[in-house]
């Protein structure tokens, strides 16, 4: 029998994905073992040392990493540049968005739910939202999920992209089923959700069974020699990507795949949406480059004109469902698809210029939408969160300071000069007109105008309406919730005012060693 | 023979399709006949078919439960099995590993006994 080998691991390099994973690890202990009411000072702690300790795990790797000491476990995993610009991406994100999920002065017990199996409306069920404090499962699943995230960036064959993405889908399917109020649409929105990323799933499963077929491997690096030397069945290459990039688009909320996200974003605890919004972003995009860029280089003119017709439909179908909505959530689902189309675009630059202008995109807009959906979590009543645009109608005078943060968001997402928005969405045009897709760079254009109007609209309803009885007032926010948000706004006029040192940073980490 | 590799496998399915054929023919003749209510009755796993509450209801999930618990230690047992065979090639990189992997699985197990997984009642 053949000696078996056994893989060369490169701690160093895998040390951002062993410590989340061991940490969420502990996290379910501790919900094990730690009595109940010191599982939430002690899961917070926890969660949140372990994204401190990946961020300088990342940190450290990032000095040493060059082109021959990437590529680790077997060749399954390329730490490389790109990988580890957004692994730490996904890590700052997420701590963000985990103060958020961990803030509990808003509402008494925090924006989840102590026990989702309880049937909805009973009055077991409103004894519990009234007075219980929510599950503590919440921060391993968080964790959970980014460590999915960061192999997933960092994944250098399908197959192990594969699992990267179950690992960090399951635990968002049952975080959206979490919210404390208006549960009956949050579980509906998790059914949605995973029903339709299983869907996604296969397909995905499908196509890299047809590139192995096409290739006999299912490295990117093999693939893209394959590709390149002509070798295997034309056929299968085609079918095989289109059914992988169906998979990946479905996660990137791309059209046609996108008819999950408004009432996922919507029905989701708003902690839990932001965190899809800015990390599941970043994860899609960072696995959609990966795929296009290391694995298909040689096919890029054949996928090109799909790709560039399925941005010209995300950013217009975005843009224009985006005017009719009357849910602040749902406004901004419909932006992120928009906001989508925007980064496909840059993908589409197809170059070094293409690949540092989406991570320059993804950090931009994920800071912002974070802040936007703290925002969000503050406007309540009685009830909760106050989410119909109606009720927002007159905030400028109920509560000017939260009103301002929150125009100063809606105005980077709508571009203006001065703000992240302006500087990313400059940094995605120019890097499709470097690669010869001036025409998709108008039809951005185009949708971004039509984009401005919701957005517009918002703050004209916030300042220049009298508040009714229906406007809600303003939560003071937590200490969590005020950090998130002042790091969200404080990043979006950063890169904004000054976007040059996180410019230098993607463009030193534009290049894919697979 | 280029197919001799094949010839157990179809000798398996064959041994498996005359099981079955064989234990629902003899059936009727050697089984005891003993009926009762519940034999009468519609079958749902751990539920009571009829009559349910309008607009559902709870439904105990002890099965469900056992099922899901079933599958965490069966996929442990499938990664065993290979391990334990190839034991001496791997060496001591492999039983770390193992370790490992079963301390994962562990985790989950402990969560489901402090949470009450493991109690029928």
């Amino acid at each position: 029998m053949k000696d078996i080998s056994l893989p060369h691991l490169n701690y160093a390099a895998l040390a951002p994905m062993l410590i989340l994973f061991g940490v969420a690890c502990v996290g379910v202990l501790v919900d094990a073992f730690a009595p109940r009411k010191a599982r939430y000072p002690i899961q917070l702690v926890v969660a949140l040392v372990g994204l401190i300790a990946a961020f300088v795990a990342v940190v450290l790797r990032a000095g040493k990493v060059t082109a021959e000491n990437a590529i680790t476990a077997a060749g399954a995993v390329s730490v490389d540049k790109p990988a580890l610009f957004l692994q730490g991406t996904l890590i700052v994100l997420g701590a963000v968005a985990l103060l958020l999920i961990g803030e509990r002065a808003l509402e008494r017990g925090g924006p989840f739910v102590a026990q989702a199996a309880i049937t909805v409306g009973s009055d077991a069920d409103q004894r519990q939202a009234a007075r219980e404090s929510g599950a503590t499962e919440v921060f391993p699943l968080t964790i959970f999920s980014l460590s999915g995230m960061l192999l997933f960036v960092a994944a250098n064959d399908l197959l192990t992209m594969f699992v990267a993405l179950e690992v960090f889908s399951l635990p968002l399917y049952l975080l959206c089923a979490l919210a404390r109020r208006r549960r009956l649409i949050s579980q509906e929105a998790a059914l949605k959700y995973f029903l339709l990323g299983a869907y996604a799933s296969a397909f995905f499963l499908f196509g890299l069974a047809l590139l192995y077929g096409f290739a006999g491997g299912i490295t990117f690096a093999k693939i893209n020699e394959s590709a390149q030397n002509g070798t295997g069945n034309i056929t299968l290459l085609y079918a095989g990507l289109a059914l992988v990039s169906i998979g990946l688009l479905f996660k990137a909320a791309a059209v046609p795949f996108h008819v999950w996200t408004p009432d996922v974003y919507q029905g989701a605890p708003t902690p839990v949406t932001s965190l899809m919004a800015a990390c599941t972003k970043v994860a899609a995009f960072g696995g959609l480059l990966r795929v296009l860029y290391a694995g298909f280089d040689r096919v890029h003119w054949d996928y090109s004109p799909i790709i560039a017709a399925i941005a010209v439909l995300t950013m217009l179908v975005g843009s224009i469902l985006a005017v009719t909505q009357t849910d602040i959530k749902r406004l901004l689902a419909y932006s992120s698809i928009a906001n989508a189309g925007y980064l496909l675009v840059g993908v589409l630059g197809n170059s070094a210029l293409g690949l540092s202008s989406v991570m320059f995109y993804l950090v931009a807009y994920g800071f912002t939408v974070i802040a936007a959906f703290a925002v969000i979590t503050l406007v309540r009543d009685a009830d909760g969160e106050a989410t119909h645009l109606s009720r927002w109608a007159g905030l400028g005078r109920r509560s000017p300071f939260y009103a301002t943060v929150f125009t100063v968001i809606l105005l980077s997402f709508a571009g203006i000069p001065l703000t992240s928005g302006f500087t990313s969405k400059f940094a995605v045009f120019s890097a499709a007109g470097g690669g010869d897709q001036s025409w998709l760079v108008i039809v951005g254009v185009v949708s971004s105008m039509i984009l401005a109007f919701p957005y517009l609209r918002v703050v004209v309803m916030m300042w220049l309406s009298e508040p009714g009885e229906q406007t809600p007032s303003v939560s003071l926010p937590g200490m969590l919730t005020s950090a998130a948000l002042v790091i969200g706004v404080v990043i979006t006029i950063f890169v904004g005012v000054a976007p040059q040192p996180l410019l230098h940073l993607t463009s030193e980490a534009a290049n894919f060693i697979r | 023979m280029s197919l001799s590799p094949y010839v157990p496998i179809v000798g398996l399915f064959a041994l498996a399709a005359l099981f079955a054929l064989f234990s629902v023919a003899i059936a009727p003749f050697v089984g005891p006949r003993r009926y009762n209510r519940a034999k009468l009755d519609a079958y749902e796993c751990g539920i009571e078919p009829t009559p349910q509450p309008i607009g559902g209801g709870r439904f105990p999930v002890k099965f469900y439960l056992t099922a899901m618990l079933f599958i965490v230690f069966d996929i442990e047992i499938i990664f065993l099995y290979p391990w334990a065979v190839s034991f001496n090639q791997l060496g001591v990189f492999g039983f770390i590993e193992m370790i490992l992997f079963i301390g994962t699985v562990f985790v989950a197990y402990a969560y489901v006994w402090r949470r009450g997984g493991l109690d029928w009642d």
